[in-house]
């Protein structure tokens, strides 16, 4: 088990690498001379303008601009500085718990809710309950996203007042209608998920020997059935939160939340460079990590794999 | 997602040859094309989804023939009209006929999602295909492009890249989606092909001296498309959806383009105003990316008697 994470761990550095300099050139490469657009009209001499340009690297070759800072990600946990002298870091930390509770949001709903459709359609096979949760699931994932966030935002926000369609003023209450929207589509897919491998245990012979003996209904439902039938389910919840960072970036621009992908966004058309690069590397390294602690879980869940 | 047809259980595991050999003309009722295609009839979600299908495709095609007026006719007397018998979807903010721009917005929609389909179903399985077929170095210096890929959020490498050129065209938007999505069909054909490669009839032609070519054209190819097919067309909803997202969040299809994107980006500053501006164009993407979606599944399921439906 150690070597294996200790592999996974090597194979993660070429992954880390080249993805951070894929972003690095896409962003360093875009027209335009960030330091000439921090004077805006006002002219700005050529020393001070060499000056910046030394401090920001600017005057290296990229591949050295790329290794000077990554030397700095992963030595001093040094993000940078933005063209306006803040460091990056600060910005992270201020948008980071933003993202955090959005995400933990949309986990928390697409696991209850999506565990309870499907259980209610497995156990209740072809009655109305199980067609209704079918057809909404269909739609759910059918859907774009951000025709669920305007179908909300018009519906609960505008049209009945229940919840704020915009920002993160009123606390937890903000982060229902986004984190719905993030979550919508998982949570289809853990219903299905969920309701096939629960009706294939169902019948199964473990869960008949057990309503055999006389075991209440519900007991076998959860005791038997589920055991088995979440472990898929558990590892699709974990390999999604790796990829909610993208979500988050759409989700959180339309209800203009203050968040890392907002974050993102702004910076991206702001062109500030520093903050895009950090963030990225941030949520590179967040994908690579969870997906490998997803791996490890389902070998702790399903006794029978084993990583050599 | 069938359970809604229960009578979906015929399509043979065995052969899924793609065009009807010669020979099987003869019991053509029994061949694999005429099972899918009849099991498909027999699923309401693939009725529905095709049938709309068709309709938003004629309308993509040919808009003057859903409408009387010009789009680009915007006098700004009438701006910003309700709904009524004249102007069904009402008028937007420059005075255009709102239901006419809305019919205009189907054509770019539908072209950055036939492209980039087309585009990620030949590169993805030819890719997916070489590094199951040859293995070693190819399967693993492919497959770790792909993880690669898979580590940067296609979004945020799709708003990176379009926010630093100044013009975007259909074309743009759609390189850029091919781009961060072709390891998803590379992958499905990867383990698609993997899935038939060691079969009997694979090892009897190699013995008999097919050389790979030959091999992957008749043999592999036809036995392993099914699903990635299935996928693609549920993949043309998703480049839809996010296509009219990109344009939303203003790096996608620029003015004077029609696209439904920039309406949803035009509408929302009128949300607590116009809230139909919104609506009209937020439903037509939701249909077009709901009837790709659904007809994607149900082919997936026909296709791929193995699938699980998840």
């Amino acid at each position: 088990m150690t070597g294996y994470i200790i592999r996974r761990l090597l194979q993660f550095i070429p992954v880390v690498i080249v993805a951070t300099l894929i972003v690095y050139a896409m962003v360093f490469l875009m027209p335009g001379d960030p330091i000439r657009a921090l004077s805006g009209d006002r002219p700005m001499s050529e020393q001070v303008q060499d000056r910046l340009r030394e401090q920001y690297n600017l005057n290296d070759p990229f591949l050295i601009q790329y290794g000077k800072y990554m030397w700095g990600v992963f030595t001093q946990g040094d993000f940078g500085t933005t063209f306006q002298g803040r460091p990056v870091l600060d910005i992270i930390q201020q948008g980071l718990p933003v993202t955090l509770t959005l995400a933990a949001v949309a986990f928390c709903f697409q696991a209850i809710i999506g565990a309870i459709a499907g259980i209610l359609a497995a156990v209740y096979k072809d009655s109305f309950i199980d067609r209704f949760v079918q057809v909404s699931l269909v739609v759910a994932v059918a859907l774009p996203t951000l025709a669920i966030a305007f179908l909300l935002q018009l519906t609960f926000g505008l049209n009945l007042g229940w919840f704020p369609i915009a920002g993160t003023r009123d606390g937890m209450v903000s982060y229902i209608l986004p984190g719905i929207v993030l979550a919508a589509v998982s949570t289809g897919i853990v219903a299905r998920m969920l309701r096939s491998e629960l009706i294939e245990a169902l019948q199964s012979d473990y869960v008949r020997t057990a309503t055999a003996k006389g075991m209440k209904r519900s007991r076998v439902v959860t005791r038997h059935g589920l055991r088995n039938s979440l472990i898929p389910v558990v590892t699709f919840l974990g390999a999604d939160l790796a990829t909610m960072m993208g979500g988050a970036i759409v989700v959180e621009s339309v209800f203009n939340m203050p968040g890392l992908g907002g974050q993102v966004f702004r910076s991206i058309q702001a062109q500030e460079n520093t903050i895009v690069v950090g963030i990225v590397t941030l949520m590179v390294l967040f994908y690579v990590v969870v997906n490998l602690l997803v791996d490890l879980l389902y070998a702790v869940l399903d006794p029978r794999i084993r990583y050599e | 997602m069938t359970e809604l047809n229960k009578a979906h259980t015929v399509v043979p595991a065995g052969d899924p040859a793609p065009s009807p050999a010669p020979k099987a003309s003869a019991q053509k009722d029994a061949s694999l094309w005429m099972d899918t295609w009849r099991s498909l009839l027999r699923n309401p979600w693939f009725v529905v989804s095709a049938t709309l299908l068709v309709m938003l495709i004629a309308v993509a095609l040919f808009p003057q023939l859903f409408t009387d007026h010009n789009p680009r006719d915007c006098p700004l007397s009438r701006s910003r009209q309700e709904p009524s018998a004249e102007h069904w979807f009402g008028t937007d903010i420059q005075g255009c006929d709102y239901y006419t721009r809305v019919i205009y917005g189907a054509g770019n929609s539908m072209a950055v999602g036939v492209i980039v389909t087309l585009s990620i179903l030949v590169l993805g399985s030819l890719l997916g295909l070489l590094a199951a077929y040859f293995g070693g170095w190819v399967d693993a210096v492919l497959m770790r492009l792909t993880d690669l890929i898979f580590a940067i959020p296609y979004m945020l490498g799709a708003l990176v890249f379009l926010a630093a050129r100044q013009e975007r065209s259909v074309w743009d938007v759609a390189f850029i989606l091919i781009v961060f999505t072709w390891p998803t069909m590379a992958r499905l054909m990867r383990g698609s092909v993997l899935a038939v490669i060691n079969n009997d009839y694979v090892t009897a032609a190699r013995a008999l001296g097919a050389g790979p070519l030959t091999i992957m054209r008749r043999h592999i190819i036809p036995n392993s498309l099914g699903p990635v097919v299935g996928y693609a067309a549920v993949y043309t909803g998703v480049i839809i959806g996010a296509e009219a997202t990109l344009t939303f969040l203003g790096v996608g299809l620029q003015l004077p383009a029609i696209s439904w994107g920039l309406q949803l980006n035009d509408a929302q500053s009128y949300l607590q105003q116009m809230p139909h501006l919104l609506t009209f164009p937020l439903i037509f993407v939701a249909l077009t990316v709901f009837a790709f979606t659904t007809m994607g599944e149900a082919l997936r399921d026909a296709l791929d008697p193995k699938s699980k439906k998840r």
